[in-house]
């Protein structure tokens, strides 16, 4: 079992009053967990003693930055099980990781009339780039519709895959249900039709102990925001072959081996995806989130998480009025988006800070997933390794406060 | 903190003074703010000087946002199309009686956003109307 209170500690942010007297109820891990001191410390000292730019002269600081870069590589691609540490590109975030696959793999590889199936809980992120190459090459698009409990509907998906998609991509946990999709399942049988996949793991990396070996993954994506690192960094996990196929996405220094008037010879990958210099304290500080996880224990995470789910949801549902949106315990990571009475989100989220409980409200980025729900927004409570019981009965608590602002 | 649920603005949200529709009406607009989903339209009559006669807002969202556009409604009652026009964010926050954070702000400008582009003629609601 984990010990939460010795976890809390590491967390500066979660010991803060956000009013006189009201201590911080962060719940809002989805749309980014806090930082441990480790992190922040780590780019602090970055900053206080390495600072140079990378892969770029030979001074002893450029040394010790461009070790310090390719070791948090190192670090990522273990965390995921990655065969190759070249198979991590640095990218800005979890939507750029999905739209360099839609600006380099998609154009390269698709041609009109060709499908690309996405489902219907995903995150605008994992929509957007492939409208846009869809609007552009002339691409058709298909969904993978969901069960009125939450959950990708698997007969549809088979019936779909005899449309020979040549790209499926999904989301490994959705942001507002909290499902936790069958990635192994969808992989297997999207493979067997001979289509690409990518899997948006923004919300299951930081919770979930993935093995992208083991997946058979071909494209993954995820942001070190949401897993106890920085902003402004992220990660594509691509097999390296796939990655060695495809043309560059940004171009500029680094990401070039040689440059003429007029021409030039990409580099080798992953640099030949990272033009530009990169967000360098950022990455080290997401090598030094992997390692705050790994100290902890992902099954220890996921166990704990699930702990707090279950009672989450228990106390949710004794609320009246409340509707908690997704599947049970069972088939979902930490995140409880729910609607009340009729009470807009904006209204439920602005009286429960009051109480210093910090709440998501809005459509969380899933407006094709709330619009079929029938639903405008929803409030959103999301727990990490951090949150505790006596959160939830806050939020609880806070829940019926807001229920009386409005009788 | 100061409170953004102060009894005139959950009494403005629960028992609005000016909901519906006017048909016929003389200007129309909608609009949504994309964050939340709310959607507000407005409806207005005009009399022969160039003044609003009546006012009528429908459509769904916070508290903020719904009592922001009976509150302004009530304001433009018997103003000239001129004078609504020149109606700011700040004359909202007096109506509200509040400040609010960058966020919340969008939630009680958009009844003031729909307003302004209806009275303009405009086909669509900008930011600038209420900057």
């Amino acid at each position: 079992m984990l010990d939460v209170e010795k976890i809390r500690a590491d967390f500066p942010a979660l010991s803060r009053e956000v009013h006189p007297g009201v201590r911080l109820v962060y719940l809002d891990s989805t749309a980014t967990s806090q930082k441990p001191d480790s992190v922040i410390e780590a780019m602090n000292t970055f900053y206080r003693r390495n600072n140079a730019n990378v892969h770029r002269g030979v001074h002893t600081l450029a040394e010790e930055a461009t070790s310090l870069f390719e070791q948090a590589r190192e670090k990522i691609a273990r965390f995921i099980n990655a065969a190759n540490p070249r198979e991590i590109v640095y990218t800005r975030n979890t939507t750029e990781a999905i739209n360099l696959v839609a600006h380099t793999w998609a154009r390269k590889n698709l041609q009109a009339g060709d499908l690309i199936l996405l489902t219907e809980m995903e995150h605008h992120s994992n929509l957007v780039p492939w409208y846009m190459v869809a609007n552009e090459r002339n691409l058709r698009l298909e969904f993978i519709p969901i069960t009125p409990d939450g959950l990708l509907d698997l007969e549809s998906f088979e019936k779909l895959l005899e449309l020979k998609p040549k790209l499926v991509a999904f989301a490994h946990m959705s942001n507002v249900l909290g499902t936790i999709n069958p990635a192994s399942e969808i992989i297997e049988k999207a493979h067997q039709i001979g289509a690409i996949t990518v899997m948006d793991a923004a919300q299951s990396v930081s919770h979930l102990r993935v093995d992208v070996q083991s997946l058979g993954v071909d494209f993954m994506a995820f942001s070190a925001h949401k897993m106890c690192g920085p902003t402004g960094v992220g990660a594509l996990y691509g097999k390296l072959a796939l990655l060695e196929s495809i043309p560059p996405f940004l171009g500029g220094g680094e990401m070039i081996k040689e440059v003429k008037f007029g021409s030039f010879t990409p580099n080798d990958v992953p640099h030949k995806f990272e033009a530009g210099t990169p967000a360098i304290a950022e990455a080290i500080g997401f090598g030094a989130a992997v390692d705050y996880l790994n100290g902890v224990g992902m099954e220890a995470v996921a166990a704990h998480e699930h702990t707090i789910i279950e009672y989450a949801l228990d106390r949710l549902e004794e609320i009246p009025g409340v509707k908690v949106l997704g599947p049970k315990a069972d088939k979902k990571g930490a995140i409880a988006a729910f609607t009340f009475d009729g009470i807009h989100p904006h209204d439920v989220a602005a009286i429960l800070d009051r109480d210093g409980i910090a709440v998501r409200a809005g459509h969380h980025c899933a407006q094709p997933l709330h619009n079929k729900m029938g639903i405008p927004a929803s409030t959103r409570a999301s727990f990490y390794l951090y949150s505790t019981r006596e959160e939830v009965d806050a939020l609880v608590n806070g829940i019926y406060k807001v229920k009386q602002v409005f009788s | 903190m100061e409170d953004l649920y102060r009894e005139n603005i959950i009494e403005h949200y629960k028992n609005p003074s000016y909901r519906g529709k006017l048909d016929p009406h003389d200007i129309s607009f909608a609009d949504n703010n994309p964050l939340c989903g709310d959607h507000i339209q407005i409806d207005l009559r005009v009399d022969k000087e160039g003044k609003v006669s009546e006012a009528r807002f429908d459509g769904h969202g916070c508290a903020i946002s719904q009592a922001s556009a009976d509150l302004l409604l009530e304001s433009v009652i018997g103003k000239s199309i001129e004078d609504v026009k020149k109606l700011t964010r700040q004359d909202i926050l007096d109506m509200l009686g509040i400040d609010l954070g960058p966020v919340r702000m969008k939630c009680a400008l958009l009844s003031l956003k729909v307003l302004k582009a209806g009275v303009y003629g405009l086909g669509e609601a900008t930011d600038e109307l209420v900057e």
